[in-house]
């Protein structure tokens, strides 16, 4: 089911959580929102599955404007960061929660849901615990239980809060693989709000990065990473440093001084800017005529199979630093005067 | 007790622990209600044992304390039953909405228990006396609410309303909002929402405040005397006969009906604890 979100506004309290937001989510999809806290990635999820109201905006689903429709109505599966799960009921009620609530006419069969709700167990891999209750279950468990619960009502989307955040590192490694396979497996629109980078550029197949209630870019793991189109985007996926510029007869100068690099296609002519590059993207300039950026290493850390040097760039009155990878080999010892220059960047303008 | 298990609670006792202290405030704490509990319900027991078994049974099969026994039990069932249901909408509204005054109701609710309850017993009675303000607009409907066991369920009503808000509260004000949102996300309406979801989940809570509304109720004395008319046979609670029968300066009746109480609470109580104790083994309440 496609979903598409078009020009949602929503206020708390006046204050605005998420600001003029429009996103097209293609059916089969698997998408994760990305952003720091208060980014607004959880109210947009909320929205869509009508946990919220838009203040302004409207919502569709498919053809269907689902704007004004409630919560039951949405037909959407959701699951909750931490599970809320019923505790008085048995997994297996649990799961069959969503079918026995509904009308006697659209109700099926008893044995057709005991049927459904064995699908399902197996389907989590979870097979033989139905009687359990759920704070007999490890937490995966009972997250694979939620998951299952809302895939019994057959959602038109599903939609997942922090699925794995209150999950220790390895089960929350095995579950992302799990839920990858799970989402190719049944094909269902998938929309999954995290802040773990590393979580939504492996699983997703495109990434919403969001911050301060907009949408700052929405693309494929490579794009967001290796194409940032702001500023803010470079900065909060993966490692990268930054640093004042201005840009001058063509060239980018860093403290009046040539870098020996010049914008690229895009970035800004003239005048004062930021550029940006990743600690992988440099190579270091041995001839000392060659234009670079200079610097004295305040510290360098080994890190597996590169160095991580910590440079001091600026001058005493301005200091900046940046962490560039140095090669093994080159003398990287604190205080040791060490020249660079991006391979890759982006300029931004200020 | 045989001499493994004697070993092992030894074994236990010894265990270094981070929260010390357990021997020394088991100790006081056995000392404690020996004194202020065991001890004068012991000398009750032990003076109805003055009396012969036939004597015994005598007191506990005449018409009289057997009425007495059936109302004071039936209208504090009575009582502790109402009072779940309105209690936890009381408490239900407590929690979940925010309006004008909600300290006050809050502080209200309260009021039964530092009411002394004679206080309450006679209120009660003048207002659902039939020349009362409520008793008269009762009798318009052929409704006699005072000085008889109907009158005792409103005084005990009264008197255990606090019971049941103040144990449910806690345990509402817990409820995540996730488990109601879950619920109507997997289509489930207001009404099945809270009860399929909200009211089990609180079940626990609400058979404790049950327990201790319906154990006051049986043995309240004050608000009850006031409104219950006290009529032989009709509305004369058990306590009032146990007074009734030591005017009469017989002590051994007198204790014999209170033994007969005793024994019923505690088998009530004992059996309500044992059904909390397995749904909360089952539910992970607290875990």
């Amino acid at each position: 089911m496609d979903v598409s979100v078009r020009n949602i506004r929503k206020e708390f309290d006046r204050y605005p959580a998420l600001n003029d937001v429009s996103l097209d989510i293609r059916s089969g999809e698997l998408i994760a929102l990305l952003g720091p806290s208060g980014s607004g990635k959880t109210t947009l999820l909320r929205l869509i599955a009508g946990l919220e109201q838009p203040t302004l905006g409207s919502i569709f689903f498919g053809e269907e404007d689902a704007s004004h429709k409630s919560v039951q109505e949405r037909h959407v599966g959701f699951v909750f960061q931490h599970y809320a799960l019923f505790r008085h009921m048995t997994v297996a009620d649990n799961i069959a929660f969503g079918l026995t609530v509904r009308t006697r006419s659209e109700r099926p069969p008893k044995a057709e849901i005991r049927r459904r709700v064995e699908e399902l167990l197996d389907m989590v891999h979870l097979s033989g615990l139905g009687k359990r209750y759920p704070n007999q279950l490890s937490g995966g468990q009972r997250q694979r239980v939620a998951l299952a619960r809302a895939m019994a009502i057959e959602p038109r989307v599903l939609l997942l809060d922090e699925p794995f955040g209150a999950l220790d590192a390895k089960v929350r490694k095995e579950l992302r693989r799990w839920l990858r396979e799970f989402h190719d497996r049944t094909g269902h629109t998938t929309v999954f709000v995290t802040h773990d980078q590393e979580e939504a550029l492996e699983l997703a197949d495109r990434v919403v990065v969001m911050s301060q209630g907009k949408i700052e870019q929405v693309g494929s793991s490579d794009d967001v990473y290796d194409r940032p189109n702001s500023p803010f985007v470079f900065s909060f996926i993966g490692d990268s440093a930054s640093l004042p510029v201005t840009v001058e007869e063509g060239g980018i100068r860093f403290e009046g001084k040539e870098t020996g690099i010049a914008p690229g296609a895009g970035d800004i002519a003239a005048g004062e800017g930021t550029l940006f590059f990743r600690p992988q993207d440099v190579a270091l300039v041995t001839d000392p005529a060659a234009p670079a950026l200079e610097g004295r290493v305040a510290t360098s850390r080994r890190l597996a199979g590169t160095r991580i040097a910590d440079i001091d760039v600026g001058t005493p009155e301005r200091p900046h630093h940046v962490e560039i990878e140095v090669p093994l080999d080159a003398n990287a010892a604190g205080g040791a005067s060490i020249r660079f220059r991006p391979t890759r960047w982006k300029l931004f303008g200020a | 007790m045989t001499t493994p298990a004697a070993v092992s609670v030894r074994w236990r006792l010894r265990q270094p622990s981070v929260i010390p202290g357990f021997g020394l405030t088991l100790g006081f704490s056995l000392a404690y209600l020996t004194l202020i509990i065991l001890i004068p319900l012991a000398g009750l027991v032990w003076r109805s044992a003055s009396l012969s078994g036939a004597e015994f049974l005598a007191i506990l099969t005449d018409a009289r304390t057997l009425h007495a026994l059936k109302v004071s039990f039936g209208t504090a069932f009575a009582a502790a039953l109402i009072n779940v249901v309105f209690s936890v909408v009381v408490a239900w509204v407590i929690v979940r909405y925010r309006f004008p005054g909600r300290r006050i109701v809050d502080a209200i609710v309260d009021l039964p228990f530092a009411l002394p309850t004679a206080v309450a017993g006679i209120a009660l009675a003048a207002l659902y006396a039939p020349n009362g303000w409520i008793g008269r607009l009762l009798g318009f409907v052929g409704i006699k609410a005072a000085f008889n066991p109907t009158g005792i369920v409103i005084a005990l009503v009264f008197i255990g309303l606090p019971f049941v808000v103040r144990t449910v509260q806690p345990v509402m004000e817990e409820i995540d909002r996730e488990v109601e949102e879950a619920a109507a996300t997997l289509g489930a309406n207001r009404f099945q929402t809270v009860f399929r979801v909200l009211l089990p989940g609180l079940a626990p809570a609400i058979l404790t405040g049950f327990a201790l509304a319906f154990a006051r109720g049986v043995g309240e004395y004050g608000s009850v005397i006031f409104i219950a008319g006290n009529i032989p046979y009709v509305s004369e609670i058990a306590p009032l006969l146990i007074v009734v029968r030591l005017e009469e300066f017989n002590y051994a009746a007198a204790t014999a009906i209170a033994s007969i109480m005793l024994a019923l609470a505690f088998v009530m109580l004992l059996v309500i604890n044992l059904i909390q104790a397995w749904s909360r083994r089952r539910y992970g309440h607290g875990a």
